[in-house]
This record gives structure tokens, C-alpha cells and sequence, in this order.
């Protein structure tokens, strides 16, 4: 079945602005698909109407087969948002948030201070239950914004840049969290400017650029366009004279750092070989840059090279 | 159709507004109180009694209920005007906009929270009015009737208010250069028939004079106008906004792009 299923969606702002221009897009039940874009691309809108918070011009969308446009409360039963703003009321606590949050889905009082108790312990939120937010932290603000999401356990979860903001470590906690209840049946939505973050999590990938879908794939289909990477390499003794690789182009950064370019058809074991034949010995070594940055910019620029003319 | 996931919805919106109001009763309930105290000093004890007598009754007696019916009015407004702007201005009411409550159900929630608030204060200034007057009730249906469909259609205008309002300038406008004015030129302090020519004739325009009227009839059975039209014109106004309220809503006017 589809948790999420869009077609010819399009959106002209009273300005005039096309944000989105007849998108199509299918998400599969249990996915975790990532929506990515540079800033102004369309992402927000369309997650805007999926959660109708933006009156689309044109187009249909259905969540897991429901018509949001005459089947709404049900449809709407179904998805929870993580918004990229934070937009709960600063004077309530966490514990009357997603309370009230859970009362607008029907959930009654009792079942919703028990779901309460669950997520916000899962969250590592339940100690500050009675605190006014607008004392939590920006990183425990995030996190109440997912327990919000997830009060009334939807089958269809969006996350706009969840993790914007925050620092690695929580950055991670909120990847392992998502990753559970992903396992668990929930069927996740994510945007994100972390490329690093979408390519950890995320099975399927759709790239949107000036309102159009430029690629909508696996992410795995996706990364394996990528015909070349470069590698950074800390050597163990610093070397006095330039060095050349018969087989790889490489450059000198400093006198222990060097980085190799690696095409997908040549082995790591030659290079290894080669260095070893002139006595250089590898210490580390890791990926420049995030592969799907790269395949990411590519996208984004072809698109910007054929809107150029 | 509506479930019983709409009626908790709701429900949970309902307890949320009156919950507000009574927490923040220091800002909700005290201030109107000590106004409407001041008033009945100044313009009842000093002031009324060298005044003599309005359509055969006391200057304080024939002002208490055209006080109370201000005190109504004016919260009603503010509380859901302020309450809805607060929502907007801090993307709060993503919340409900996302949840599967039906617009009308959200809208007829905040309504809720200014007909609590303007009940609440009308029988705060009763109660206190009693110290300074007795205030027989003759039509005591009428008098419900009447205090409820005015809170409910302030409400309304507060409500058409906060959705229009794009920063909080735009709170207080309406009510200091429209509510205020016509609250106070709608029979509150005086009788109709105290003005002249085409003075009454523009009095006669101002529907606030219809529903002090119609509420002061029902304590002290005198009006200045027909209690039948007054009535007419309350429910066709209550009509005509919660028709309005219910389209800018449903559009997103002020709250979605």
C-alpha cells in the first residue's frame, strides 16, 4: 500500500511565485524517504499541503488511500508533523502539550497521559514534564515536538529538518529513535539539509528542485551513479619529496595528508600496494565529502544549468 | 459526520480555553472588575445622585444593566481576539489546523472561550453592581437570552479580528476606535430619548443600542426601541459573522498561504 500518494501538485503563491510545478510522488508503506532540496526548492509547500497547512492550486494527494481533500479528518488521523519552526505555546509544559495534542485526535484524557508518560520518557523529556517549555533547552524543544507528533501514533510521520539546530550527540539519540519506530511500522517522511543524515536513514530519496521532482530513487541506486570519491589519507611518517601514484590522481594537502581520487572500478588493495612499494605507511583514512553532497549539488546544478538557458 | 474523536477534539480545545481564562484571571477577570467598580462610584454614587431620574428610574439603577452588557461585550471580543492572534503569532494553531477537528468545530472553540469570559465577568459585575443597586429581573429568559447571543456575536468580531490581525497593533484598534465608541454611544449611559433630530437617528444605527436595550428591558421592562427587532437584528448579525468567521477559516485567510 502507499502511505503517500501525490499527483500533478502544484502551487502558485498570491505573488505570483510557482513553488510547485505538477508534482508527482509515491511513498511506500514502511519507507523512510527522504525529500530533499535546496532552500526555496518546494519542500516545505509540499509537506505544507500534506498536512494541509497550504492551500494547494491544483493536484490530489492521498494518505494510505484516504482523498485529503474528501476524506480529511481521517486522512489527517493518519499523519503526525515534526514542523521546522518550533510552534508550541511557550507557557504550557510538555505534559499539557502533547495532552492537548492527543485530545485533538480523539484521544481520551487517560489514554493520552499514558502515551504522554511512554514518549516522553522515551524522549528523555518525562523529568521535565512540568516545566514551562519556554525553560527547555533548543535540543529538548525538538524532541517534544517529536513526542507531539507521535502522541496519537500515526501511520505516517513527516519530519521537516528535525534536527536543525542540535548537537551531535541528541543529532544522533533522534536518529536511533527514528530508526525504531521506522522498524516498528511507521512509515517516515524527512527533509533535511544533514545529507549525511539522509543517507544514514533513509531507504528511498526524492530530490526537488524550483517545484519539479529532479530524482525520486533508492538511495542506494542513487549513490552507486557516483563514479568517483576521493579519499583522505594520514600518513604515518611526513614525506620530503612530492609524491605520484602510477594509477591514482592524488595531491599533497600537507606532509602526513594526502588525498586520492578513486574510481569505482579500481581496487583499494593497488593503492595500498602502490604506497607500500614506496615506503608510506597509512595511518587513517576516511571519505572527503559526504557522497551524496556530491551527487546532491550535482543534481541541483545540472537543473540550475538548464534553468540558466 | 461527526465522531466521538471530533467531540473529545473539541472538548479538548473547549477545557484549554476556559482553563486559560481562569489562570490568567488576574488579566481576564480583575481588570474589568475594577473598571466597572469606578464606574458605578463615579457615574452612580457621585455623579447619579444629583442627576434625578431616566424613564422613572435611578441614574445607577437605569446605567447597571447597559454596565454589565459593556463588560460582556468588550471581554467576549478581547478574549478571542487576543487568544486567536496568540495562536497565530506563535504557529500554534498548526496544531489544530493539522488535527482532523472540522473548522467549524475549532472556530465554535474559541467562540466558546469568549462566551465563558464575557459570562464570567457579566456575573462578576452583577454580583458587584448589587452593592450599589437593587436590579430586579422582570424577563429572566429575555435577560439569558439576550447576554448569551451578544457574547456569542462579540465573540464572532473578536474572532474576525484576531484572524485579520497581522501584528498586535491590529488588536486594539478595533476596539479603541470602533467597540469603545460605539459601546459608549449605544444607550449605556443614557436614554434615546434624550437626543435630538438626526442625533437619534445615527444612535438608531448603532446595534449596541438594540442590545442594551433588550437587556435593559429585561431587568427594568423600559426600552428605548422594539425588543422583538432588537432580538431580529442580534441573530441576524450572529448569523451574518458566524457565516463570515466560518469562510475566512475555512480559507486560510490570515493562517495559511
Amino acid at each position: 500500500m502507499k502511505a503517500l500518494s501525490i499527483s500533478n501538485l502544484t502551487k502558485t503563491y498570491v505573488n505570483g511565485v510557482k513553488a510547485l510545478k505538477g508534482i508527482s510522488l509515491d511513498v511506500k508503506e514502511g519507507d523512510f524517504f527522504a525529500l530533499l532540496g535546496p532552500n526555496g526548492a518546494g519542500k516545505s509547500t509540499t509537506i505544507g499541503i500534506i498536512c494541509t497547512l497550504v492551500n494547494k492550486t491544483q493536484g490530489k494527494v492521498f494518505i494510505y488511500d484516504n482523498d485529503l481533500d474528501t476524506n480529511t479528518s481521517l486522512a489527517k488521523t493518519l499523519i503526525g508533523l515534526v514542523p521546522q519552526e518550533f510552534n508550541c505555546n511557550i507557557f504550557e509544559t510538555p505534559l499539557q502539550i502533547v495532552c492537548n495534542q492527543a485530545g485533538y485526535y480523539g484521544i481520551p484524557r487517560r489514554l493520552a497521559r499514558k502515551r504522554a508518560e511512554f514518549y516522553l520518557n522515551k524522549l528523555a523529556l518525562w523529568e521535565k514534564r512540568n516545566t514551562q517549555v519556554r525553560m527547555l533547552s533548543g535540543g529538548m524543544k525538538r524532541r517534544l515536538l517529536i513526542a507531539r507528533a507521535l502522541i496519537h501514533e500515526p501511520k505516517l510521520l513527516i519530519l521537516d529538518e528535525p534536527t536543525a539546530g542540535v548537537d551531535i550527540e541528541i543529532r544522533r539519540s533522534m536518529w536511533a529513535f527514528l530508526r525504531e519506530i521506522n522498524n516498528n511500522g511507521t512509515t517516515i517522511i524527512l527533509t533535511t539539509h544533514y545529507l549525511e543524515e539522509a543517507e544514514n536513514l533513509c531507504e528511498h530519496i526524492a530530490i526537488i528542485d524550483h517545484g519539479n521532482i529532479v530524482e525520486n530513487t533508492q538511495m542506494k541506486k542513487l549513490l552507486t551513479t557516483l563514479h568517483m570519491e576521493t579519499f583522505v589519507l594520514n600518513l604515518s611518517d611526513p614525506l620530503t619529496a612530492p609524491l605520484t601514484l602510477e594509477s591514482y590522481p592524488c595531491r599533497m594537502i600537507d606532509e602526513t595528508t594526502l588525498e586520492v581520487d578513486i574510481s569505482k572500478q579500481q581496487s583499494m588493495n593497488q593503492l595500498f600496494a602502490e604506497l607500500s612499494n614506496q615506503g608510506i605507511s597509512v595511518l587513517s583514512m576516511r571519505n572527503k565529502a559526504n557522497r551524496l553532497e556530491e551527487l546532491f549539488l550535482r543534481l541541483v546544478a545540472g537543473k540550475e544549468d538548464q534553468h540558466a538557458y | 459526520m461527526l465522531t466521538k474523536i471530533h467531540a473529545i477534539g473539541f472538548y479538548t480545545l473547549v477545557r484549554n480555553e476556559t482553563v486559560r481564562i481562569v489562570r490568567i484571571w488576574s488579566q481576564a477577570l480583575l481588570p474589568p472588575i475594577i473598571t466597572m467598580t469606578l464606574y458605578f462610584v463615579i457615574f452612580g454614587q457621585l455623579i447619579g445622585t444629583r442627576l434625578g431620574t431616566v424613564n422613572g428610574f435611578p441614574y445607577m439603577q437605569y446605567i447597571t444593566p447597559g454596565l454589565i452588557m459593556m463588560s460582556v461585550i468588550t471581554n467576549s471580543y478581547a478574549n478571542v481576539s487576543t487568544s486567536f492572534y496568540m495562536y497565530k503569532f506563535q504557529h500554534t494553531i498548526d496544531e489544530l489546523l493539522i488535527s482532523p477537528l472540522p473548522n467549524f468545530l475549532i472556530l465554535l472553540g474559541f467562540i466558546w472561550g469568549g462566551v465563558f469570559r464575557g459570562l464570567l465577568v457579566g456575573i462578576l459585575v452583577l454580583g458587584i453592581s448589587l452593592f450599589f443597586t437593587h436590579l430586579p429581573v422582570h424577563h429572566l429568559a429575555l435577560m439569558l437570552l439576550t447576554v448569551i447571543l451578544s457574547s456569542f456575536l462579540f465573540s464572532l468580531a473578536g474572532f474576525i479580528n484576531g484572524i485579520l490581525a497581522n501584528s498586535f497593533e491590529d488588536i486594539t484598534i478595533i476596539p479603541t476606535f470602533v467597540l469603545t465608541p460605539l459601546t459608549y454611544l449605544g444607550g449605556v449611559f443614557f436614554s434615546i430619548n434624550m437626543l435630538t433630530g438626526w442625533w437619534q437617528n445615527i444612535a438608531l444605527a448603532n446595534p449596541i443600542l438594540y442590545i442594551v436595550n433588550a437587556f435593559r428591558f429585561s431587568f427594568l421592562n423600559v426600552t428605548d426601541i422594539n425588543v422583538d427587532a432588537a432580538f431580529t437584528i442580534i441573530i441576524l448579525f450572529a448569523i451574518a459573522l458566524f457565516a463570515l468567521c466560518w469562510y475566512l477559516f475555512h480559507k486560510g485567510v490570515g493562517i495559511k498561504s
